[in-house]
């Protein structure tokens, strides 16, 4: 158990060992290399990495430099990252080959290995991190630890004011004015919904009861999002510590964090994290000997989307099948076990330290007139720059997509963004400079949903997206309320119709008419929004479903029954390169001659499109 | 166990050591009947599913009925109630994955293992299934084989990739 003052000297001492990461003028001779241990990286083998960095340091004993392993750094199509500070070069796509190299020239004789230097997208080499474009517009508040810190340390964090927000709300704000301070800044959930987060905490103060909860929504369904899971990879305490002003402003004594089971690296830095916080007694009874006590435990989720949804959640929680409960009750008066329940999501509770400690107004100050702070997105697909990036609210999604994510990439355009994943909808080019927040994307037929922001290039059907949306909404509706369980699978026949040449005349009015039935009659948030896919694409791409159906052709070639490979026999060389690649063998012919496919045996894969080197296959 | 009634060959006398295991867990969460996710979570890590047994003994330890705990098993998708394979595929299809093509990459699996999605080869050797994002989108398209990640990925790579588990 410690105190606030050793608290302090904590922060002190740690300080003085890693300041020199957040510090470009540090004149000391210490290192740190920082490799990214994040999901994205460790899959390209970072662990690896560190393995043999500190091999190489023990072996040749040199002194005064230290790996860390961090949470991600949000660039990860460019990992596995490196990072050597206080110099803050940017290494990008590693390999443990590399390890000695970066030892003996960079560290050992202060020469920058360049050949590993990452490289922006439009060619240029950068030598520093913030050097490149994809962090120029960038804004962190939520991901402010993340890459900075061991998430496996403790003391790191206290050492970046760790703990300090906890410290002040415990010893110097009542609970009233800490739900006073978050509701004036104006933070809105960032689970997707937005509903303002002061007024949530507000409601569950004011329910009567003699036991409270607070609980902190880490399933993250939305494939293709992954934010909640790097704050927790990064910056598990941030949780920890918002979670503890929540329970302190409600009156809650426990708490639970309900995250899922195919996140193994961040539940188990979330266990550390809270087993370390119950060492220093910030976790337990008496906190910094007040009269405040809290406790949290983690509760896995086992891959159901609809968990998402907080009274399926809590269902979850409690052991059973998570089937939604109707509302009301709502949970801030009867939520989990029965009790009064606060339930927030990983991005919402990782803003709530920052505010306390720098104030409302500061927080109220970036943004736009109704979402204020940032918002982190997960941008993926057809993109350069794959990666996590935290912007502030009002930024434009041609920003994200051309400024910081480097633009489409291959020569090709853009075509569409998805937001809000299976719930969200499809945003076309002629709304690219709208200004996201929670009611522009909704004008525009989307919704900001958890953050997940797909990119899609011309070469993807619109339909075909429909289609894989409401796949995955058939799949993981729960099945107990009819209009989702039967609805979304009827919409599906009609997609799959369509997709596959079959599709009638009055298909997309059917569409239109079930959407709307599903919507306003579903029992809870999976169903009301798993129309959205199909009506945002209808809405901007109804030429492509109309071309479906009467012209029987997909627009973009994508839909396999509707269209042919070919070979263009006037740009053919006869080189073999396709008929070697083709996975079926259906490709043959006399080298330096026109090739053929044979249509009964090509599966249409598009493996010979991206090998032929004088691009003379395509799709008709 | 043979079938025969032989003695088991593992040397196991018919004990199972897997079941202390889900009595240990089950005895460290109290026998509190919400810790039944925890609970089942951990069983399928020591088995690599559910079976019946394992099944019998949480319902007798907690008091939970066993049609209730069939219907929380079979309603979240990271539980099993079958074997998988030695080798378990497992394709992303989240959005950014399939974005980038994954599903000809699950379709290239399904025609060289000749396998389905949820079905094990018929040596045992590998099992498939499509999953939803594994948060490599950096990657994309991804498949994983146990624990093993491989990205960017086009269906011509399957086939070699395969071929190092034979």
């Amino acid at each position: 158990m410690k105190t606030i003052e050793e608290l302090n000297e904590i922060r002190e001492n740690t300080l003085k060992e890693i300041s020199l990461r957040k510090d470009i003028n540090y004149k000391g001779n210490e290192k740190h290399i920082l490799v990214c241990g994040g999901t994205g990286c460790t899959s390209s083998h970072s662990a690896k990495i560190i393995e043999k960095l500190n091999a190489h340091i023990k072996e040749k004993q040199i002194e005064n430099v230290r790996v860390i392993r961090t949470g991600c750094f949000g660039l990860c199509a460019k990992g596995p990252i490196i990072i050597v500070r206080p110099e803050d070069t940017f290494y990008a796509m590693a390999t443990e080959d590399d390890v000695e190299e970066i030892i003996e020239k960079h560290i050992l004789n202060g020469e920058i290995v360049e050949r590993l230097l990452c490289k922006d997208v439009d060619g240029g080499t950068v030598k520093r991190l913030d050097e490149l474009n994809f962090y120029k517009k960038q804004k962190r508040i939520v991901l402010k630890n993340c890459g900075m810190i061991d998430p496996e340390n403790i003391d790191e964090y206290i050492a970046f004011d760790g703990y300090k927000a906890l410290e002040k709300v415990l010893t110097s704000m009542t609970p009233e004015q800490v739900i006073e301070e978050v509701k004036a800044s104006g933070l809105r959930g960032r689970g997707g919904a937005g509903f303002p987060t002061g007024k949530k905490w507000e409601f569950t103060k004011m329910a009567v009861g003699d036991q409270k909860y607070v609980a902190c929504n880490a399933d993250e369904g939305d494939p293709g999002a992954f934010m909640d899971r790097s704050v927790l990879e990064g910056d598990p305490h941030t949780v920890v510590e918002a979670m503890a002003i929540a329970a302190y402003a409600i009156g809650a004594n426990k708490g639970y964090v309900y995250v899922r089971a195919e996140y193994p690296i961040a539940v188990h830095r979330l266990q550390i994290a809270i087993d370390q916080a119950r060492e220093y007694g910030i976790l337990g009874k008496n906190i910094f000997g007040t009269d405040f006590s809290f406790d949290l435990e983690i509760r896995l989720g086992a891959g159901a989307f609809v968990c998402g949804e907080e009274t399926a959640l809590m269902e979850s929680v409690e052991g059973h099948r998570g089937e939604p409960r109707t509302r009301p009750p709502f949970p801030a008066n009867k939520g989990l076990f029965g009790k009064p329940t606060l339930l927030n999501n990983v991005e919402t509770y990782a803003n709530i330290t920052q505010i306390i400690l720098n104030g409302a107004e500061w927080f109220s100050s970036i943004g736009t007139e109704t979402s204020k702070g940032t918002k982190v997105f997960a941008v993926g697909g057809n993109i350069n720059n794959v990666g996590l990036v935290e912007v502030p609210m009002g930024t434009t999604l041609r920003e994200i997509i051309f400024d910081i994510g480097g633009g489409i990439p291959n020569g090709r355009k853009f075509k569409a963004a998805q937001t809000g994943g299976p719930s969200g909808g499809c945003i076309p080019a002629e709304h690219l400079d709208t200004p996201i927040d929670y009611e522009s994307l909704a004008v525009i037929g989307s919704m900001m949903g958890s953050g997940g922001l797909i990119v899609m290039d011309d070469s993807k059907c619109m339909v075909g997206i429909a289609k894989f949306f409401l796949d995955f909404t058939v799949d993981e509706s729960c099945g107990k309320c009819p209009p989702c369980r039967i609805g979304t699978k009827r919409m599906y026949e009609i997609l799959e119709r369509i997709t596959s040449g079959k599709g009638e005349e009055g298909d997309v009015e059917k569409l239109e008419k079930l959407a709307k039935n599903i919507k306003a009659s579903s029992l809870c948030g999976l169903g009301q929004s798993a129309p959205n896919p199909v009506l945002s694409t209808i809405r901007y791409f109804r030429d492509e479903y109309e071309a479906h159906i009467k012209e029987k052709k997909c627009p973009a070639g994508e839909c396999k029954a509707m269209t042919k490979v070919m070979i263009d026999k006037e740009k053919c060389r006869g080189c073999s390169i396709c008929s070697k690649n083709c996975p079926v063998n259906a490709i043959s012919g006399e080298l330096k001659s026109p090739f053929e496919i044979d249509q009964n045996k090509c599966i249409k894969c598009g493996v010979c499109i991206a090998k032929c080197p004088f691009k003379a296959i395509s799709r008709v | 166990m043979s079938e025969n009634n032989e003695k088991c060959a593992c040397g196991c006398n018919g004990h199972d050591e897997r079941e202390d295991k889900v009595l240990e867990v089950i005895k460290e969460c109290k026998y509190d009947k919400s810790q039944l996710m925890h609970i089942l979570n951990e069983t399928q890590n020591i088995y690599g599913y559910i079976p019946m047994s394992a099944q019998k003994i949480i319902s007798k330890e907690l008091g939970i009925s066993m049609a209730e705990i069939y219907g929380v098993i079979t309603f979240y998708s990271r539980f099993s109630l079958e074997p998988k394979g030695k080798y378990n595929i497992a394709v992303c299809l989240g959005t950014a994955c399939y974005v980038k093509g994954s599903q000809s990459v699950l379709d290239k699996v399904k025609e060289i293992l000749g396998i389905d999605v949820g079905q094990v080869t018929e040596d045992g050797k590998f099992s498939l299934e499509a999953t939803r994002c594994i948060g490599a989108c950096g990657l994309a398209p991804v498949m994983t084989i146990n624990e093993e990640v491989y990205g960017k990925l086009d269906p011509s790579m399957v086939k070699d990739i395969l071929a190092k588990y034979e």
